[in-house]
């Protein structure tokens, strides 16, 4: 089983390249690359016609309903839509109903996504029991039952105490701790981030600062316990300092934000449009360019889709009351390519933090065009433009924020180990 | 073009040209309530239902009146004992008040931006009479005939509000609407009742009362709510009254023919003096009532009107 790709313009951002050049896979891995190489006989040959051809996308921190909530979301449909955004591994959460926070629920989730999802799944685990903030997972056979991270999502460990002491356990076992970084009290309720936009809307506020003093304590406790750690989503300039001064000092520590806080900003929620209420809440757009900033020069290491699956009911409520979260899977290749056209990101450094870092991150083998990388691929025409319907995504629930709204970059094919999953018809 | 509106749903959305052909037809509802026969059919035959998710008696009041003059059907529903606690969703109360063809709704709600989206899913008029702490336009436009009649004019006075700026949607219609007349508004209060980076909507902000009182020609006072001043926000409701509770001393800063005004209802000795509110000479508080049931009449003749124009050229249309 091998295919030649040819005519293609290979995005490789561990070399931070964007070249023409073709691409040789055999039995699932890149077995050679460049301008000068040539297809073998009897092989399958897919003439990329000069699109681009990168690493697969690993997104950290996608939502599947599975267990609990099916109606939202299945590892079928958000399977279907990774494939369809040129994701080629979900890296899931486990804020579902229950929590994943046992072996028993986790082995449940790796047996559903293995049925029924045609991209690679790994799955993170709970912190706390209950994502309730009081008791440690069993981390040690969590790792075992294959949980790459452990997460208590947006729920923030209130107690330190509780915190330190998961962290310093998670240190002996070499786990990877993912956490929110936000201060709990002063947060709570929050619908908006404060300043001139909510205060005429008149909406229940967080200050931004609140996101900086989450993060100080944390790399506090990452000091003091030696911890992996690595911040889920940093949306604003005022919590970059300290996280340059965490990475200087040689803290194993990263950082990630979401595609909605790199390409919308607090005003983008106008008359109370529910589909643009995310957590944490949209920032201003001085924020936005500081994390655009930040993914550029690599302070912020992966971008995530951030995954989130709501209902209609869901989303039909006033503000206040309506849930958080936005899909995102099929939506994060095409609104990564605003980045691109407004020349704020290159390819390259997009691929860094859309495949290349998570990958790294987590320890998992893609991410790369190397020889000897899984052949995970997404072929994409990043100018083809569009216009956002959300009726046609592939997920179950539509809660997306960019329906109706001109986009450019299309997915034109996903390859998961050398297969193809997705074609664009 | 005159007033173009659908709904009223907020100040925002209103041109100065509408809230001063609004406030002109509410001087004429003024003449009217003042007479024995208070009665118009301006109305008639139209349904008007009320529907408040939040207490109220002074707003529902005042809206069923204004109503009832024009010869409207009115219907009050009081939503906390009904549906909300059987589970029905905001949009679902909406669909079935809608089955039942009112001409017009006005609607309380807790949450900032729910009315709007109530108006979304009917096809009458909405009147928002307050949300979260978003807007309350009936009450700024009724404050604004107040100013106008005490004063002769509404532009280029100095009007300071003063409070419980942060959870007050009274304030934000207040200083839409005063802006937009072109008005210097102050806003005094101490900072943990003030909302974010209010000063960049061109309002002049102020932590001390005697500063912020200086010259003005209006004293608007908010209502401070009883949840709030139990250390949360203040440190107690005396040090709350010794700083920014309006006195003589304090209103001695303002200029002498300076109008005080109060949204209702009033705590006596938490926000205000009881002789400054009693005194005639200055507080305009019992006009504001008043002038707060013209002005719903003025509005909804208004949204009526329209509705009419509207639905008769969907008749047309067929």
């Amino acid at each position: 089983m091998s295919t030649f790709f040819t005519n293609a313009r290979l995005i490789d951002p561990k070399a931070g390249t964007d070249e023409p050049g073709n691409l040789l896979i055999e039995n699932g891995h890149i077995v050679a690359r460049g301008a000068e190489i040539l297809s073998p006989e009897g092989v399958q040959v897919v003439d990329c016609g000069g699109k681009c051809l990168a690493p697969g996308i690993v997104d950290l921190g996608v939502k599947v309903c599975e267990p609990g909530e099916r109606h939202k979301e299945s590892f079928k449909s958000a399977g279907q839509a990774a494939a369809a955004g040129g994701v080629t591994t979900m890296v899931t959460r486990p804020d579902t109903t229950p929590t994943i926070d046992n072996p028993e629920t986790l082995e449940f989730v790796t047996r559903r996504a293995k049925e029924a999802a045609p991209v690679n799944v790994v799955a993170m685990a709970a912190l706390t029991k209950g994502r309730a903030g009081r008791e440690m997972t069993e981390i040690g056979f969590l790792m075992d039952a294959g949980a790459v991270a452990f997460t208590d999502c947006d729920h923030v460990v209130t107690s330190t105490k509780v915190l330190s002491r998961a962290m310093t356990y998670a240190r002996s076992l070499g786990a990877l701790i993912i956490a929110h970084p936000q201060e709990p009290i002063l947060s709570q309720g929050a619908a908006a981030t404060s300043g001139k936009f909510a205060s005429l809307r008149g909406l229940p506020t967080v200050s931004p600062m609140a996101e900086r003093m989450g993060l100080d304590r944390d790399l506090a406790l990452v000091e003091m316990t030696g911890v992996k750690y690595h911040a889920d989503q940093i949306t604003t300039s005022r919590a970059l300092p300290a996280l340059e001064r965490a990475k200087t000092n040689g803290f194993d520590v990263t950082a990630g934000t979401s595609i909605h806080h790199l390409t919308l900003n607090e005003l983008d929620v106008a008359d109370y449009r529910t589909f643009f209420k995310v957590k944490p809440p949209l920032r201003s757009e001085e924020d936005r360019m500081a994390i655009v900033e930040a993914v550029k020069s690599g302070l912020i290491d992966v971008i995530s889709s951030m995954h989130t699956p709501q209902d209609e009911e869901s989303k039909r409520l006033p503000f206040e009351e309506a849930a958080g979260g936005a899909v995102a899977l099929e939506t994060l290749l095409p609104a990564a390519m605003r980045l691109y056209h407004a020349e704020q990101l290159t390819l390259p450094e997009l691929f860094r933090a859309m495949s290349f870092n998570p990958a790294k991150r987590l320890e998992l083998p893609g991410g790369t065009l190397d020889e000897g990388a899984p052949a995970d691929l997404v072929l994409f025409d990043p100018d083809a433009p569009f216009v956002m319907d959300r009726f046609k995504l592939h997920s179950k629930s539509k809660n997306t924020p960019f329906d109706g709204q001109r986009m450019q970059g299309k997915v034109l094919a996903t390859y998961v180990a050398g297969s193809c999953v997705y074609r664009r018809d | 073009m005159g007033f173009a509106q659908r709904h009223l749903l907020g100040i925002e959305h209103l041109r100065p040209e509408e809230i001063t052909e609004i406030l002109d037809l509410a001087d004429q509802y003024v003449e009217l309530n003042r007479r024995d026969v208070k009665h118009s059919d301006t109305l008639a035959g139209l349904t008007q239902i009320n529907m408040f998710f939040e207490n109220s008696t002074r707003t529902q009041a005042s809206f069923e009146l204004a109503g009832k003059r024009l010869g409207a059907d009115v219907m009050n529903m009081a939503m906390q004992a009904s549906s909300i606690k059987k589970g029905e969703t905001l949009i679902d109360t909406a669909l079935t008040l809608n089955a039942m063809h009112p001409d017009l709704l006005v609607v309380r709600h807790p949450h900032s931006g729910a009315v709007d989206l109530l108006a979304q899913k009917v096809n009458c008029a909405v009147l928002n009479a307050g949300d979260g702490r978003h807007e309350h336009p009936t009450q700024a436009l009724l404050d604004a005939l107040t100013i106008r009649r005490a004063k002769g004019r509404l532009h280029r006075l100095n009007i300071a509000i003063c409070g419980d700026i942060a959870h007050s949607r009274v304030a934000r219609s207040n200083l839409i609407l005063l802006g937009k007349m072109e008005n210097r508004v102050r806003l005094v209060g101490p900072p943990t009742l003030m909302p974010s980076q209010i000063s960049e909507f061109g309002v002049e902000v102020y932590e001390d009362m005697a500063e912020g009182l200086q010259d003005v020609d209006v004293v608007m006072m908010l209502r401070l709510q009883r949840e709030r001043m139990d250390g949360g926000f203040i440190p107690s409701e005396r040090e709350y009254y010794h700083r920014y509770g309006l006195d003589a001393d304090k209103l001695s800063n303002a200029k002498d023919d300076a109008i005080v005004m109060h949204p209702g209802p009033m705590n006596r000795g938490v926000e205000i003096d009881g002789t400054i509110a009693d005194d005639i000479n200055r507080s305009v508080i019992q006009e504001q009532v008043e002038m707060g049931v013209a002005v719903r009449m003025a509005a909804m003749d208004l949204l009526a009107r329209n509705q009419r124009a509207h639905r008769a050229t969907q008749t047309a249309e067929i």
